[in-house]
This record gives C-alpha cells, sequence and structure tokens, in this order.
C-alpha cells in the first residue's frame, strides 16, 4: 500500500515503537539482571541500567554448581536441552515425512483410515495422556534417559498433516515422469521429494526444535536426576528453592542463556523458514 | 524401434468403462496421432501404453512382447508430458541425464548423451541452469531432451505444445515432426487440436466417448470421414451438415431441393459438405442466404442459412468478396464431395 497521509505514518509509527518496547523490556530487565549482584536484586527499585557483574554471572552460572549450588551447571541442562530438541526436532520430521509419504503415495486398505487416525491424535497431547505415557516409560526404564525425554514427544500429527499437504502440491507428473525414468518409491523419495520439501522441512524444523526448548511439563514428571533436567524447567526450579531467597542474578541469566539457542535457529533458518511457510508453487 | 499393438483394450473405473475395445496397430517408425475432444479417453490410452494406468483387459505390446505388466521404466519408452515435468531441483543437464543416471550408466557416458541430445535440440548453452530459468519452450525442448537420451523403442506425447503460444506452437509441431523422421522412433502424440493432428501425423486416431472413430490417414480423413463425428471433427471451418431424406439415389432436402447420388441409402440421412466444396454456379441447386461475411485475407466465409429453412451453412471461397447480407447465392458440389451419413451418423 503506497500512500502519503503524514499523520497516518507518524502513528503507525508510535504503535510499531510501542509495540517493539513492549516486547523488549521484560528483555531489558532480564539483560539487566543478568549483570547485577544478587544483593542488589533484591533491593528497591530494581535496577534500569546494566551493573558490571556480567562477566562474574555468566561464569557461575554457566559453568558452576548453578543457584544454591544444588543443579547441574547450566552449560549441562543447555546440552540437555539441545539434544532434547534436536531429537525431538529431527525425530518429528523424520517420522512425519515417512508417514506422510506412505499416505499420499501409496495405495494401501483403511489408507484414509489411518489418515484420520494420526489426525485424531491432534485431540491426544502429552497433557491429556500424561499418566500412561509416564507409565509406559517408566516401565521401559527411560527415566533419566534422553530417550524418556523425546520419544513420547516425537509422534507429531501436525508435521504429518503439513507434508502430506506439501506432498499433494506435487504435481503427479513429477511422479510419473520419475516412474519413466526407472526410480523407484524410495529412489523417488531421496531424489524428488526430499529436494523438493527442503524448504518446508526447514520451517518445520524451526518450530519443532522451538517447541522441544520449550518443553517443561514432561522434562519435569521424566526426570530426577539433576544431570538430566533441561533449562527451561531448572529455571522454574531455581525460583523454588525452599526457604531461601532467589538469586535473581542466575535466574536472570539463566533465563537470558535459554533465549539463545531459540533466537539463533530462528535467525539462521530465517529466509528457508518463509520461503517454507508461504512457497505454495512446485 | 518397434511397432505397437493395441488388441481389445477397455479400461474401467468403477463402474464406468472408458476405453471399450480399443483395436490397432502402429508400424515401427510411425507417427500416429490421438485426437478427440475432451473426456474421449485419449489420454488415459497414452497413460496405459506407458504403463502409468493399469489395463482392465486385452493386450498392449511394444515390438514382440507384452507389456501389460511391465513398470514403465521397462517398457523402453520416454514420455513428454504436457506440463514438462522437469524436476524443479535439478539443472537441465541432471534432468535429462537421471534416468540414465537410474540405469548405472557410466558418468561419462551419461554426459555424453545429454550433450548430444542438447546438440540436437540447440539447448547445449542452457545444461547448467534450473527448469525455472528458462522459458516455455525451452523447457519443452528439454523435456523431449529428457525422452531423446534414453534412447527410447517409443515416444509417447500428452499435449506437448498445449502451453506455448500460437507461434511457437508451429514452430514446434514442425521439429517435433522432424526430430521424429531424424531419429526413426515410432511415437504416439495426443492432442485435442485437430489442425496440429492433421499436421503431425502419419495417421490419426480419432476416438470420441472411448470409441476409436476412425483410424487412417488425415486425407482418408478428410477424404472419407466414417462417421459424422469425424466429419465435424476434421477440417477447419466444419463440415455443413444439412438434414435430408435419401430413397432411390435420389437426396432430397428440406427445401425440397433434390440431388442425385450414387447409393441405395433409404430414410432419414445427413448430407455433409465441406465449405471449401461449395462452388459457386449460376443454377447450383444450393441457394444460401447471406447472413454475415468473415474476412480472412486468403479466402471469405460466407455464413448463411439453405434457403427455405434454418439451417446453417458455411462456404469458403476465395479472396477477398463483397455480399450484401440478404443476397441470395447458388452453389454446386461436385457429386464425389458429397457425404452422405445414416441416422447412427455412419457413413452411406
Amino acid at each position: 500500500m503506497i500512500e502519503k497521509r503524514p499523520l497516518l505514518t507518524v502513528l503507525t509509527h508510535i504503535f510499531l515503537i510501542l509495540g517493539v518496547l513492549m516486547v523488549a523490556l521484560p528483555i531489558w530487565i532480564t539483560f539487566v539482571g543478568s549483570t547485577h549482584e544478587a544483593e542488589r536484586m533484591l533491593q528497591k527499585p530494581i535496577p534500569m541500567w546494566p551493573g558490571d557483574q556480567f562477566l562474574n554471572n555468566f561464569n557461575s552460572t554457566f559453568f558452576g554448581a548453578g543457584s544454591h549450588g544444588d543443579s547441574a551447571p547450566v552449560w549441562r541442562m543447555m546440552l540437555n536441552s539441545l539434544v532434547v530438541a534436536l531429537m525431538i526436532a529431527g525425530g518429528k520430521i523424520a517420522i512425519s515425512i515417512i508417514s506422510a509419504f506412505a499416505i499420499v503415495y501409496f495405495k494401501f486398505p483403511f489408507r484414509m483410515g489411518f489418515f484420520w487416525m494420526i489426525f485424531i491424535t491432534l485431540m491426544l497431547p502429552v497433557e491429556v495422556r500424561i499418566l500412561p505415557t509416564f507409565e509406559v516409560v517408566a516401565n521401559l526404564g527411560m527415566i533419566d534417559s534422553y530417550w524418556g525425554l523425546t520419544i513420547p514427544l516425537i509422534a507429531s500429527a501436525t508435521a504429518t498433516f503439513m507434508f502430506r499437504q506439501v506432498f499433494l502440491t506435487i504435481p503427479d507428473e513429477m511422479l510419473e515422469s520419475a516412474r519413466i525414468d526407472g526410480a523407484g518409491p524410495m529412489r523417488f523419495f531421496w531424489d524428488i521429494l526430499l529436494p523438493l520439501s527442503r524448504t518446508n522441512i526447514a520451517a518445520m524444523f524451526v518450530i519443532l526444535f522451538i517447541y522441544g526448548w520449550n518443553q517443561y511439563l514432561w522434562p519435569l514428571l521424566i526426570t530426577t536426576d539433576s544431570d538430566m533436567t533441561t533449562i527451561v524447567m531448572s529455571i522454574k526450579q531455581m525460583l523454588e528453592s525452599a526457604e531461601q531467597t532467589p538469586e535473581w542474578n542466575i535466574i536472570m541469566m539463566t533465563a537470558l542463556l535459554a533465549m539463545i539457542p531459540p533466537i539463533f535457529v530462528v535467525v539462521a533458518m530465517q529466509k528457508l523458514f518463509v520461503q517454507g511457510l508461504t512457497e505454495t508453487d512446485k | 524401434m518397434a511397432s505397437i499393438t493395441l488388441d481389445n483394450l477397455t479400461k474401467t473405473y468403477g463402474n464406468t468403462e472408458v476405453l471399450h475395445h480399443i483395436e490397432g496397430s502402429i508400424n515401427d517408425g510411425e507417427f500416429v496421432v490421438i485426437v478427440g475432444p475432451s473426456g474421449c479417453g485419449k489420454s488415459t490410452l497414452l497413460r496405459m501404453v506407458a504403463g502409468l494406468e493399469t489395463v482392465t483387459s486385452g493386450e498392449i505390446s511394444i515390438g514382440d512382447k507384452m507389456v501389460n505388466d511391465l513398470e514403465p521404466a521397462d517398457r523402453d519408452i520416454a514420455m513428454v508430458f504436457q506440463n514438462y515435468a522437469l524436476y524443479p531441483h535439478m539443472t537441465v543437464e541432471q534432468n535429462m541425464g537421471y534416468g540414465l543416471k537410474i540405469r548405472k550408466l557410466p558418468k561419462a557416458e551419461v554426459r555424453q548423451r545429454v550433450e548430444e541430445a542438447a546438440d540436437i535440440l540447440e539447448i547445449r548453452e542452457y545444461l547448467p541452469r534450473k527448469p525455472r530459468q528458462l522459458s516455455g519452450g525451452q523447457r519443452q525442448r528439454v523435456a523431449m531432451g529428457r525422452a531423446i537420451v534414453r534412447d527410447p523403442q517409443v515416444f509417447l506425447f500428452d499435449e506437448p505444445l498445449s502451453n506455448l503460444d500460437a507461434k511457437l506452437r508451429v514452430q514446434m509441431r514442425l521439429e517435433i515432426r522432424k526430430l521424429q523422421r531424424r531419429l526413426g522412433v515410432t511415437a504416439i502424440y495426443v492432442t485435442h487440436d485437430q489442425v496440429e493432428a492433421m499436421t503431425l501425423g502419419d495417421r490419426l486416431m480419432v476416438l470420441n466417448g472411448g470409441y476409436v472413430e476412425q483410424f487412417g490417414t488425415p486425407i482418408e480423413l478428410y477424404e472419407r470421414p466414417a462417421s459424422l463425428f469425424v466429419a465435424g471433427f476434421i477440417g477447419s471451418p466444419a463440415m455443413n451438415f444439412l438434414p435430408a431424406s435419401a430413397a432411390a439415389g435420389i437426396v432430397t432436402l428440406e427445401n425440397g431441393v433434390a440431388l442425385e447420388m450414387d447409393n441405395t441409402a433409404d430414410g432419414k440421412t445427413t448430407l455433409g459438405i465441406r465449405p471449401e466444396h461449395l462452388v459457386l454456379s449460376q443454377d447450383g441447386p444450393l441457394r444460401l442466404v447471406v447472413e454475415l461475411l468473415e474476412q480472412l485475407g486468403a479466402n471469405t466465409l460466407i455464413h448463411g442459412v439453405l434457403e427455405g429453412t434454418d439451417t446453417q451453412v458455411i462456404a469458403s471461397m476465395n479472396g477477398v468478396q463483397s455480399i450484401e447480407a440478404g443476397t441470395v447465392l447458388s452453389f454446386d458440389t461436385p457429386t464425389r464431395d458429397l457425404h452422405l451419413f445414416d441416422g447412427d451418423g455412419k457413413r452411406i
């Protein structure tokens, strides 16, 4: 839209700036909080400008024994979170792209039945099936392991559905042409389908990585060993350290660190991400 | 190189039979065009030959081999699709060589064959490009190149020119014909465009509603159409159809005009006359009330009605003509250019 109305321009800018401020203020406070000593954070008013303790806080948080010395160092938590997020994103993409492939390109009895069964699981998120799932995982001895943290979260109706839609936009002639060229089903999958879905895979990866990174309830249930905790759940645990004042500087630093990998993933894959969500033509 | 035999082919989808007992044989090196209106089953028939559709009953043979149950890749065919179906993420070179790569030919040989085909089609400079960087005509060439490199026994074309503009279509039509002659490969070509069909085909198979109406050379189809459908489909502008009744070698039109014809037809018939066979003649029996002229430069189409009836008739005359609307013109047609069809639309 091209319009030359100065008042409108000023107004839209005011609203945009207000919006940016509303989003940025909590992050600023988090950053400021991570640069002061613990004592300063308990005094009124809370500081609005950075202090000089950033490196100290970083060292004691990232490598130290954590808040009050009762949790794993944050690098360990970040590693756990990273492994969990990557396994969830990778696993979800691998499984759902293969199921979408089966549903779109193969004719077998009850094909649509299977599709709807997968689709219906959208109504059963982890929170709904949490008790039976916990029991299964516990019986399989997967508590306090990466497998236990990820496998129950891997099956994904959303991603299956999305890949199905992507495959449906690929013209049938592509498959027929590949058949005439002599490509079998798996060859077609690797040589044609995967490269054509590249941007969609990237978009899915960004969404699922953040989904995995932000998991809270399930890791809370399934981990008892502090070496297996993920960073998102441990922030909450730091707040609840019984009968002790929370160390806000450490908590803020942890929160700040927890934000970095998702931001990195989004920024690194932004171009593919936007293409994958908007591109409809194959 | 190979001949193709279609033996009593039938195709059904569910309970609907879409192709009925198709018979025909295509000689080695022949260019056969399957032509018909949309929905007549022509693409289905081609896809059955390609192996992309299953055969309900009957047999397809390529060479001496029955291919009903062979995968498309094992039939030794190559197909050019309407939308080209190039792989968008591969370069032109990879597109053309993909089939050979799958057949595990040595890299050097793949490269050599791709380059040869690219030279034939004059697309060598496009080899490193992606399909999206090419124009429609260039993509068309790549699609043909992909067919050529495989050195197949049979080329199958599924309306390959319908996405091109009119001028390019005429040009590519000639090129396809030349290429097929040069390579001597048997070809089946599907189109709904009768001009394309007439100019390309050694023989035409006219399909209507899943039945073969006629299978013959373009001239046979033009001169002796086997049915009303073929008569109306081949030739432009279309043949005039005049309702008539026949008895004892005399055909009587609606307005009572009687024409002598050498046949034994009896009862309700349809008389067919091509617009270009109506010859102006002082006391010709066919009198036309002119309604409208279409000036095409090289010739003029005269739209009118048969005097005393509502039957629309088109006559084609050479050169530029100036005739007032309402004028009555008399035409004659040599007897050999009269076509008579019975009540079921079959030629008599």
